[in-house]
């Protein structure tokens, strides 16, 4: 008995201290750095940063091989809290959102086939490219839906998804699984977006679909700042220049331009600082801000379009926008 | 007498081959207008060496080679050219294709003579002949034949297997084609083992077809060392490359990625051997094939000799068109054809058959969850495991659908035919590989 106790407990000590000295020796340093780093991360593993997952860009921060700022769902706030940790400055992240390039759903688009295979739209392609009628459009199965680590996308009753602007951190994981290609990251303030990436005829899209773009050209003429043109019979939005004027949402025949601004701002003087100089006035690109020479300059509500140039070159800031009531 | 292997699984679906297997080849009118695509096999697509307006004869090159893999297409017909843009093909996508309004005439191309006496030609100048009237592989892969005739340095072929298997069902353009024009089938069998320099032949036909076992005998003469006519075991997919050698010389080609030259075998389906006797010996490019139009929508069904580019509606018509509301359009057989949502998909040259299902037996069946019956991993004749892959893929875990083999799937359809579940199996495999294929692509 005592033997067997002994025997046991003799093997016990040895095999323990096997292992603590095989902890020491062969113990992974881990720069604690990298776990800090890991927890200020949103832990979604998305890859929106190009590596494998969050823990592997904490590493890869800490070693600095990937910029602060590349965790797109953590943003400005996220860069900041890493800036902090590693005693770096704070570099300036810009913001994306989703926004899917097609209003085709099922009562605007026509249908080629009854579909009864695979429900996800990157099985769906495979069926002589899926059953919408439209070879660009939304097939409205729900991939990105189910992919979005964060939730932001549901379907509507149309078949088509709904971003939500909130939710949505612009990691693009939707962008990268949508074999239709019709989810395009964009700038987050962007607000006025064409919602169509069909480069078939005008006459094409018609039978097909009833709010696609039919490449008329119209929002091109009036653009004032060349922010949109027509590439292959398709109206492509360069959001880089627009100013969200809102003009061409008015002048798409097929409705097919939208706009988050509901209003758009105006431009008001404050007569107390503006000095006369009159740069606002020869910036405006439709002529709604005049006035006598050296005097206060006054703004043409009706024609202002809210495009904020006059804002940019007024050198004693006296314009702000504001949302007529 | 050789002895016959089995290869493992398949399946035994009821073969319907009766609409059809007693309607003697005819000839598919002339339709009013002919699209011939420009994608017509694997490998890049040709290069429209005509333009709009042009006109041309029968047999003419209207679209040249591009790249050694790539072989050029013909006019079927002559007459004029009317557009070259995209149109609807077979494959489900709209390709460049090239359309043509006949004259009625089917004036032929000068020049284009044959050489009755092959043997005087070099296995180089066979191969070229090949490739210069546009053969592919016809029993639905289209692949390029001359490239199949040019086997790599180190890759001895032994053995040449003419396949008129046709274990698809309902389709019964090879065995019309057997029984009807067994010398053409044979020369052109003749003309690959010249090219090949091999002596050792098989011609492989599954046993319910006697009367075209009886015909290919006949004109092989009673002890001809030539060919061996191998009669299989009726089973599905019998006609599928690998399973074929499996079964005549029970070899078997390496998985993942192993072609059948790596066991010195070379597989020609039976109409792409009677496409290269015509090519060689008479000099006519591949502008025509026989197709089987059956099913139970159709009215008439009926084995036509088409010329490639035919809209499919056309030959509908010719057939008495559709018996009731129509379901399923289907080019190929049903196991492994591809569904069309349009009648105006032309016929190409791996087309061998249009089939029409009534509504009434389209049976839309809801997918219901794995019982873990086994009956597709059974099945398989390529040994995988459908339902793992199948799971896989509908949750997106493609990496491990890619260790579970997805790309040796031949889509032959088995699993899925006779899974008691109704799981797509296939479908979600094609779907596995093309995520699989495309994440490739990005590498
Ligand atoms: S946006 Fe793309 S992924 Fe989302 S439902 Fe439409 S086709 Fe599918
Ligand atoms: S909607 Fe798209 S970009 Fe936005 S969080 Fe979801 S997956 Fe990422
Ligand atoms: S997994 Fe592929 S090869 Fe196997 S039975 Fe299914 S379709 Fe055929």
């Amino acid at each position: 008995m005592i033997e067997a106790v002994l025997t046991l407990s003799g093997i016990g000590l040895v095999a323990s201290l096997g292992l603590g000295l095989a902890a020491r020796k062969f113990a992974v340093r881990r720069n604690p750095l990298i776990e800090r780093v890991e927890q200020i991360l949103p832990g979604a593993n998305c890859g929106a940063c190009g590596t494998a997952g969050c823990s592997a860009f904490a590493k890869a921060v800490v070693e600095g091989e990937a910029p602060l700022n590349a965790c797109v769902p953590g943003g400005q706030e996220v860069a900041r809290l890493i800036a902090e940790l590693m005693g770096a400055a704070v570099p300036s992240t810009e913001s994306y959102v989703a926004v899917l390039l097609c209003k085709g759903g099922k009562g605007e688009a026509r249908s080629k086939f009854e579909y009864d295979g695979v429900s996800d739209c990157r099985a769906a392609v495979l069926v002589s490219g899926g059953d919408k009628g439209c070879a660009y459009g939304c097939l409205g199965l729900g991939t990105c839906e189910r992919v979005c680590p964060f939730g932001a996308i549901h379907m509507d009753e149309d078949g088509l998804p709904v971003i939500d602007r909130e939710t949505c951190t612009g990691c693009g994981v939707c962008v990268k699984n949508c074999p239709k290609g019709v989810l395009l990251l964009a700038p987050r303030e962007a607000s006025v977006h064409i919602r169509c990436h069909s480069h078939d005829k005008g006459a094409q899209v018609k039978r097909v679909c009833t709010v696609g773009c039919i490449g008329c050209g119209a929002c091109v003429r009036i653009c004032p700042y060349e922010a949109i043109t027509l590439d292959d019979g398709l109206a492509v939005m360069d959001y880089t220049r627009c100013r969200q004027c809102g003009l061409c949402v008015d002048s798409c025949p097929t409705g097919n331009i939208t706009s988050l601004v509901s209003q758009t701002p105006k431009a008001r003087i404050d007569p107390e600082r503006c000095k006369g100089h009159a740069l606002c006035e020869a910036a405006c690109p439709v002529d709604a801000i005049s006035g006598e020479p050296g005097k206060t300059r006054l703004v043409d509500e009706e024609r202002c379009i809210g495009c904020r140039i006059c804002c940019s070159v007024c050198p004693v800031h006296a314009i702000a926008m504001v949302n007529p009531d | 007498m050789s002895k016959v292997f089995r290869f493992k699984g398949g399946v035994h679906p009821r073969d319907r081959k009766e609409l059809s297997r007693d309607k003697a080849i005819e000839p598919a009118p002339l339709p009013e207008r002919l699209v011939v695509p420009l994608s017509q096999h694997i490998g890049a697509p040709c290069e429209p060496v005509v333009s709009q307006g042009d006109t041309v004869k029968k047999g003419q090159k209207i679209g040249e080679a591009r790249g050694f893999v790539s072989v050029p297409v013909h006019a079927p017909t002559s007459g004029k050219v009317i557009k070259i843009d995209s149109f609807p093909h077979p494959l489900g996508k709209d390709l460049p294709a090239i359309e043509i309004e006949p004259d009625g005439l089917d004036t032929c191309a000068d020049g284009a003579g044959g050489q009755e006496d092959f043997a005087s030609l070099s296995p180089d100048e066979l191969r070229a002949i090949i490739r210069e009237k546009g053969i592919v592989g016809m029993g639905g892969a289209t692949f390029p034949t001359h490239v199949k005739l040019s086997p790599p340095e180190g890759k001895p072929i032994d053995t040449l297997i003419i396949n008129g298997a046709e274990c698809e069902p309902y389709l019964t353009a090879d065995y019309r084609l057997m029984l009807e024009e067994p010398e053409k089938v044979i020369t052109g069998m003749r003309i690959m083992k010249t090219i090949l320099g091999v002596e050792r032949a098989f011609i492989a036909i599954e046993k319910n077809k006697p009367e075209a076992i009886d015909a290919v005998k006949g004109v092989l003469g009673p002890d001809s060392r030539e060919a061996t006519v191998v009669p299989l075991e009726v089973k599905y997919p019998q006609g599928a490359e690998k399973q074929l050698i499996k079964t005549i010389v029970n070899r078997e080609v390496p998985p993942s990625g192993g072609l059948p030259m790596d066991v010195g075998v070379l597989v020609q389906n039976v109409g792409t051997a009677a496409a290269v006797d015509q090519a060689v010996r008479l000099g006519i490019p591949l502008i025509e094939r026989v197709v089987t139009v059956t099913g139970e929508g159709i009215r008439e069904p009926k084995n036509l000799r088409v010329r490639i580019g035919t809209p499919v509606g056309s030959l509908l018509e010719a057939c008495g068109g559709f018996r009731e509301t129509p379901g399923k359009l289907v080019l190929g057989g049903p196991m492994m054809g591809i569904s069309q949502y349009t009648t105006e998909v032309p016929v190409i040259k791996g087309t061998s058959g249009v089939l029409v299902l009534p509504r009434s037996r389209v049976r839309l069946e809801e997918a219901r969850t794995c019982i873990r019956c086994g009956t597709c991993v059974r099945v398989c004749p390529m040994n995988l495991l459908p339902n793992f892959i199948g799971t896989f893929a509908s949750r997106g875990l493609f990496d491990q659908a890619e260790r579970y083999y997805a790309l040796d799937c031949i889509e032959c359809g088995s699993c899925a035919f006779s899974c008691p579940a109704k799981i797509p199996l296939v479908h979600l495999i094609k779907y596995a590989k093309a995520e699989i294929m495309a994440k490739k692509r990005k590498k």
